[in-house]
């Protein structure tokens, strides 16, 4: 039986991790491959390294640490953090990354999604999506780390990507993100029932229910978190094994 | 020396990591002499079905490959490509194993991504592989079962996650991103 996928995400500024809560006010949290291969041993299904260097030798850096990941540990990562371009993409993913996510630069250029797909394959591009729940009800998208609205609709955009050849979704809430209060059941649920593709739940993961929630009342194919994990409040191991008791498959 | 096929698509620098983790030198080559004096050759990829056919066939890989007499190792598109025929793209593959390769039918999530067991082992490839063991996945076109088939997965449907005709052995899943199951799946290919 396929099983439901539980993935830290390391959030990297200048090759070490960091973590934003409510994407401001950044702590540190330790090396990047020591803590990968970390979680490796830990049972962790997946990761994601989300980069937020700003400098102009972002690119080389960014490289750099991927081809470290890529040599120290043995399941799938998926690098993001600003690649905009088809050549981005094409040097992390020689460097050893399984899968690229992709935020900002496809709300800017929808053709990206395209131009990598149909260079490496679908299952190569995350779509990620940071989306927030509006004063009227509707849940919009964010680019720019969550700083700047646009006028997309958060299902609209989901399916459009699908279209355009994105293999998996990335759904962050920026409601919940950082507040561990639970995953935003509804907005994953819409989207993991318009997409026939698989769904990362992300965002406000706090407790082993949050995870057995967001499993149970979507069609979520993994959860995603960051802080609960660096910081040793959830081990992936008592993780998994409350998943096990509460009969959702797991590694 | 263990040879690694060098083709236009997907993530091939992961399987010359994990062999290296191995302690086995190897070379990703596209090279017809390099590729024939290899103890062992892994046929990788991710990628198109077609795309990955025309540039084989324009370096004469093609041939080369299903002439090889020592031990290959076909992954994921490696595996699709060692059966007859994919409809990725309409494509006749070598005919290695005589199984076709669909598309998962629409209306589930596909790719079938993450994490699986395995079932109805026939291998040494397996040797050291416990019952609730997983290996990863990712793909959107599947092999059928067949005579071959040394190991079955069920999504969806049951297909070949692994075949072996001869010299010849594929898997669908990544060994190389398998963790220590995987490697160990691996060590036992590179023992043969």
């Amino acid at each position: 039986m396929l099983k439901k996928r539980i993935i830290p995400c390391l959030d990297i500024k200048e090759g070490r991790t960091v973590k934003g809560v409510n994407f401001v006010g950044l702590r540190d949290a330790g090396d990047a491959v020591e803590l990968a291969k970390r979680y490796v041993q830990e049972g962790a299904d997946e990761l994601v390294f989300l980069d937020i260097t700003a400098t102009v030798e972002k690119r080389k850096t960014l490289t750099e640490l991927v081809r470290r990941v890529a040599e120290a540990i043995n399941i799938p990562f998926t690098v993001g953090g600003g690649i905009s371009t088809l050549e981005d993409a094409q040097a992390i993913i020689r460097a050893g990354a399984d899968k690229i996510s992709l935020n900002t630069s496809a709300v800017d250029n929808p053709e990206l999604i395209t131009g990598i797909a149909d260079q490496f394959g679908n299952q190569c591009v995350v779509l990620a999506i940071d989306t927030k729940l509006e004063e009227n009800g509707e849940w919009m998208v964010y680019v720019h780390g969550g700083r700047t609205p646009t006028p997309l609709r958060t299902l609209d955009w989901a399916k459009e990507g699908e279209k355009r050849g994105a293999g998996e979704i990335l759904l962050t809430s920026m409601n919940n993100d950082g507040t561990k209060s639970g995953f935003a059941i509804d907005i994953t649920r819409s989207v993991s029932e318009a997409v026939n593709i698989p769904v990362i739940a992300s965002g406000g993961a706090g407790s082993l229910e949050h995870f057995a929630d967001v499993f149970r009342e979507t069609r979520a194919s993994a959860a995603l978190a960051a802080s609960i994990f660096h910081f040793g409040e959830i081990p992936i191991p008592t993780l998994k094994h409350y998943l096990q008791e509460q009969k959702i498959p797991v590694r | 020396m263990i040879a690694i096929i060098k083709y236009n698509a997907g993530n091939i620098t992961s399987v010359e990591n994990a062999v290296r983790r191995l302690g086995y030198p190897c070379l990703v080559t596209d090279d017809i002499d390099e590729i024939l004096r290899a103890d062992k050759v892994i046929f990788p990829g991710v990628g198109e079905a077609k795309s990955a056919m025309i540039y084989l066939k324009e370096r004469e890989l093609d041939d080369v490959i299903q002439s090889l007499h020592q031990p290959v190792l076909g992954i994921c598109l490696g595996l699709q490509l060692m059966c007859s025929h994919s409809e990725e793209g309409d494509t006749a593959c070598f005919g290695i194993f005589d199984a076709r390769v669909k598309k998962f039918p629409p209306g589930e999530i596909v790719p079938h991504m993450g994490w699986n067991n395995l079932s109805d082992l026939r291998s040494p490839l397996f040797a050291g592989f416990g019952k609730e063991d997983t290996v990863y996945f990712v793909h959107s076109y599947y092999a059928e079962l067949c005579a071959q088939t040394i190991a079955t997965c069920n999504y969806i449907l049951p297909f070949s996650a692994a075949m072996q005709r001869d010299n010849f052995y594929a898997t669908q899943f990544h060994p190389e991103k398998s963790g220590s199951v995987g490697e160990n799946i691996l060590h036992n290919f590179l023992r043969l």
